[in-house]
């Protein structure tokens, strides 16, 4: 088969986006990969296991990664975003603003004596502020590309004209502290592909996790965040703890649909959340035998290959209870504990529990910025602000030339979203191809 | 002086310890290690770096190579993982075998696990260093195998999900063998009447993608053909298709699985007649047909699934259920309608509207327990309803029973045919349930659509989009280029061989098979070099290139001597 003349812009450098890359580029088509943070990786990255294996996250994930970012085929623009983009199926253009990350992508090697010296305290993002990183630092350990950023915001240099102690300290003289933005112009884009993701709905709407004591009482956590600390590579260790009083929790409340199946917020099911919650819970429990877990959920959706299994696996063998419940209210008595008081909906019971962590699994919401990246590519959204995708037909959007895959259009899991990003990839090799 | 110790007398070793900043070099002496390998035997250079990976580092190697003129090099570093690709091509650059290269990991498996117990990790680095030259020492040159790719794929399923992927890899400009055992395409879309969550008649939706597969440039559809043999490996298959007694012969590249699934036989199950008490799949065609009259209907979802003997949840049943009751209600709106269920499976956006939908147009949903399930009786159905603690009597005058998609029968004798496996309930099994969901753990076969798990329409157009891709990123190329660290019988292994084809079986990617002279054939292009078939092997024929046992021992020996 001949070389194609056009290449693939991707958007979105998370799992979706990974798949699609790769499939692209094993196809012999060049692929421009777009990522907004310092690294690729996206969701998939932050979590500690993946069900219904139990597989380590990034284990599976960190060859994907280190494919993508030695392929031939593949330009990686970390860092990035796409400001505009022109044309139509089969000739588009882009324009990708390179933000400055101070740091000289071919010269550091990622060492960390940089961030070792630097003197800023900051919330760490990709653990969800759990923990504090340094003003220069590496999104996370395992990130690719491999190389430290500068965070502008917090930076003494740019904040207060002092410090400079990073370019003192590297060896190698990456850091670069006249680092301009840039815009790159692509053209001969045959296809693009929007797989940006999603945020959770904590990001957005902090208001309605408040009812469920998020914010107010420390031993109450959203699902990701006590992904955070399940991780080896997370800010406990793996070893999980109270953050009251550093004691294991020997309780766990898992409390489902939070903010999603709702009238008063997000009325779609999340998707995932049953099945990441009997992760969760699974993981929980490998850490600690002692462990009770009480699933708190309204259906439990587990359809997809090996999920009701995984299920009775947890009642079974990982002392999970689940409870088909109406959350009513959660209170703390004098030692933090949450107190939760719920509707049995299989007995119509009014009960209250007493646990010591409460964990809640939060929705699935579009990402952030995805009004603007809709506009920039002139593509349809949804009444939720997901992308708008045809009757059927999970990978196209609203214009030709334009695919979508992952959660950018609908909650999903992993599976389904790695088959959709290779359906994707699929499409867009038969615009590149003329066909 | 043997063969074998002139072979080695000619060995020269390079060693390159790398600090890797202070992940390494933090915590212990990469010079003093560098210092004392020279010691060790045959190593004619060593020296440490700052960063071995980077530019200054290769430029390093590439010197030493040229100087000493090295002919083994070892770098003792981070991972393989992740550098491994990168230091073997710098060797090749340099103009060595990039297969005499060997990799000693003392940061992953030394420093970083060992960061509080310095001495003891230097020790450790100390040998695995020692052990990874000795086996350097032993490593041979090998060729990476080049393999021909027929750029023709064949579908075989007509259905949706075969259709889609054979539709994209024709318009990718491959020719394509779509293979459907029916007279006519279009598989189970064929019987139904509506579509969830969109209102859409499933003839119409189904007749258009059928006439877009009739139109479609390189694209040759087989219908009353059924595959009845499939030889050879990724690339270079021949498929055998039966079509009225003709036996047609094929040259494929890659094959897509898109078989689609089978309806449970609901016989024996509360009450089934075919008439009163039907199934969700009888009512689409009586709602194609006719108007349903009925006035009182009950639906039980869950019916043969979710149960032991078949633990899944077959993901589609409560839409179709939704579907069908909303239809009947179209008809009808006086219709009563109740839904029996366990969980209403109605993930995501859409289909959680959909599910509002039949609540706020009056559908009834009643949850029961598979403890006390309900007991159907001539014209009414008990069922508990703990919510209420009380055994509620609902008349009906339809019955119907959501079954569950089940695996074909034949699926078996096509596993089989493709070497690929099947999961508990005799679905087909993929390569990874994660991250390889369209793919098969033998190269050159994919798969799509229900045939792996139940899935709607929507995601079998999707997987076979999917599966399409996958078969693109072979068909793409004119040849491959696979791993040569490949197991092999060697000619002066060949006597030990008994014939016993352990390892036929054992192989996990059917890459050993006994050809026509009675003898065990590794077709290379197969093999990943995983090994277990030398490890399985009782006279120890077979040897696994790059992981010889002489290779391996040679480490063993350095690390605790003969």
């Amino acid at each position: 088969m001949d070389i194609p003349s056009k290449s693939a812009l991707i958007i979105g450098g998370g799992i979706a986006g990974i798949q699609a890359a790769l499939d692209l580029a094993d196809m012999g088509i060049q692929v421009n990969m777009v990522e907004k943070k310092p690294c690729i990786g996206g969701r998939m990255a932050q979590l500690d296991k993946t069900f219904p294996t139990n597989d380590c996250s990034i284990c599976i994930l960190a060859p994907k990664l280190s494919e993508c970012y030695r392929h031939h085929n593949i330009t990686l623009y970390s860092y990035s975003e796409v400001q505009k983009v022109e044309g139509s199926a089969g000739n588009f253009s882009a324009e990708i603003l390179k933000r400055a990350r101070f740091i000289k992508e071919d010269a550091c090697i990622n060492c960390g004596l940089c961030a070792e010296k630097c003197p800023m305290r900051v919330d760490d993002e990709f653990d969800r502020e759990l923990r504090k990183r340094r003003a220069v630092y590496m999104y996370y350990l395992q990130g690719v590309p491999s190389v430290m950023t500068i965070d502008k915001e917090k930076c003494l240099w740019f904040t207060k004209n002092a410090c400079r102690i990073c370019e003192k300290t590297c060896e190698r003289d990456a850091i670069d502290f006249d680092q301009q933005d840039e815009t790159i112009k692509i053209n001969n884009i045959g296809s693009i592909i929007v797989a940006t993701g999603y945020n959770l709905i904590e990001d957005i709407n902090k208001e309605v996790l408040k009812n469920y004591g998020y914010g107010k009482f420390r031993n109450v956590l959203t699902a990701l965040e006590f992904e955070r600390l399940e991780s080896a590579s997370g800010p406990q260790g793996g070893h999980i703890k109270r953050f009251s009083d550093n004691e294991t929790p020997k309780k766990i409340a898992f409390l489902q649909c939070i903010g999603s199946r709702s009238d008063r917020v997000e009325k779609y099911c999340s998707s995932i959340c049953c099945m990441y919650t009997t992760k969760e819970a699974m993981i929980a429990y490998e850490h600690d035998n002692e462990l009770e877990n009480y699933v708190f959920y309204i259906d439990m959706r587990a359809g997809g290959k090996g999920f009701q299994s995984f299920l009775k696996r947890g009642e079974n063998e990982y002392n999970i209870k689940y409870i088909k419940s109406k959350i009513a209210q959660i209170t703390i008595d004098e030692k933090e504990n949450p107190i939760i008081v719920y509707e049995n909906l299989d007995t119509g019971e009014v009960k209250q529990i007493q646990v010591d962590l409460v964990v809640l699994a939060t929705c699935i919401v579009p990402p952030q910025g995805i009004d603007k990246l809709a506009e920039v590519l002139g593509i349809e959204l949804n009444d939720y602000h997901f992308i708008k995708t045809p009757p059927f037909i999970s990978v196209e959007t609203s214009k030709n030339g334009i695919f979508t895959c992952g959660c950018v259009h609908e909650p999903m899991d992993i599976p389904r979203s790695v088959a959709e990003a290779s359906g994707a990839a699929a499409r867009a090799a038969e615009v590149i191809r003329g066909g | 002086m043997s063969e074998e110790e002139k072979k080695e007398e000619n060995v020269r070793v390079g060693i390159f310890v790398c600090h890797c900043g202070s992940n390494i070099g933090g915590l212990i002496d990469c010079h003093k290690l560098a210092e004392e390998s020279k010691e060790l035997p045959f190593v004619a250079h060593a020296e440490d770096n700052l960063y071995t990976c980077s530019e200054t580092g290769l430029a390093a190697i590439k010197k030493a190579i040229e100087e000493h003129n090295l002919n083994r090099v070892v770098v003792a570093s981070c991972t393989p993982r992740t550098h491994e690709p990168l230091f073997r091509e710098c060797i090749s650059e340099a103009g060595l075998n990039p297969y005499l290269f060997n990799f000693v990991n003392i940061r992953d498996q030394c420093t970083w696990v060992h960061m509080k117990h310095a001495q003891e990790a230097y020790d450790k680095a100390k040998d695995l260093i020692k052990m990874g030259a000795a086996k350097a020492v032993k490593l041979e040159p090998l060729e990476m195998i080049m393999v021909n790719i027929t750029p023709a794929a064949m579908v075989i399923g007509g259905g949706v999900a075969g259709m889609s992927a054979a539709l994209s890899l024709s318009r990718q400009g491959f020719k394509t063998y779509l293979v459907e055992k029916e007279d006519k395409l279009g598989g189970r879309l064929n019987s139904l009447y509506k579509l969830f969550p969109y209102d859409i008649d499933a003839s119409e939706f189904i007749g258009n993608i059928i006439s877009n597969v009739q139109n479609a440039k390189n694209l040759e559809i087989l219908t009353s053909s059924q595959v009845i043999n499939i030889e050879g490996f990724v690339g270079n298959f021949e498929v055998e298709v039966e079509h009225n007694g003709t036996i047609n012969t094929f040259e494929i590249g890659a094959i897509i699985v898109a078989v689609g699934s089978s309806i449970l036989d609901p016989t024996g199950l509360f009450g089934y007649d075919g008439n009163k008490r039907i199934t969700q799949f009888e009512l689409e065609s009586k709602l194609k047909n006719n108007k349903i009259n009925q006035k009182d209907i009950i639906m039980i979802q869950c019916v043969g699934s979710r149960i032991e003997e078949r633990p899944y949840c077959s993901s589609v049943c409560c839409m179709t259920a939704l579907k069908n009751a909303l239809n009947i209600k179209d008809q009808n709106p006086e219709a009563h309608i109740t839904i029996l269920f366990r969980d209403l499976y109605t993930p995501g956006t859409e289909y959680e509207e959909y599910y509002r939908k039949a609540r706020e147009q009056g559908v009834l949903f009643v949850k029961y327990d598979p403890e006390k399930m309900p007991v159907i009786e001539e014209t009414q159905v008990k069922v508990f309803n703990e919510y209420i603690n009380t055994e509620m009597t609902i008349p009906y005058d339809l019955l119907v029973l959501s079954t569950p998609l089940v695996a074909n029968d034949d699926n078996k004798e096509l596993a089989q045919m493709l070497k690929v496996p099947l999961e508990a309930n005799k679905f087909f099994l993929e390569a990874h349930v994660k991250l390889r969901p369209n793919d098969f753990a033998t190269d050159g076969v994919y798969i799509g659509g229900s045939a792996k798990w139940p899935v709607d329409i929507t995601e079998s157009i999707s997987q076979g989009y999917a599966a399409a891709s996958r078969a693109s990123t072979i068909l793409s190329h004119d040849t491959i280029e696979v791993e040569g660290a490949t197991s092999c019988l060697p000619e002066y292994n060949k006597s030990l061989c008994t014939g016993c084809e352990v390892c036929v079986k054992v192989c996990p990617f059917n890459a050993i098979i006994k050809n026509e002279d009675d003898e065990i054939e590794i077709i290379e292009a197969l093999c990943k070099g995983c090994g277990v078939c030398a490890a399985t092997c009782t006279n120890q024929a077979l040897v696994i290139r790059h992981f010889t046992d002489d290779q391996i021992m040679s480490e063993i020996f350095a690390y605790g001597g003969e």
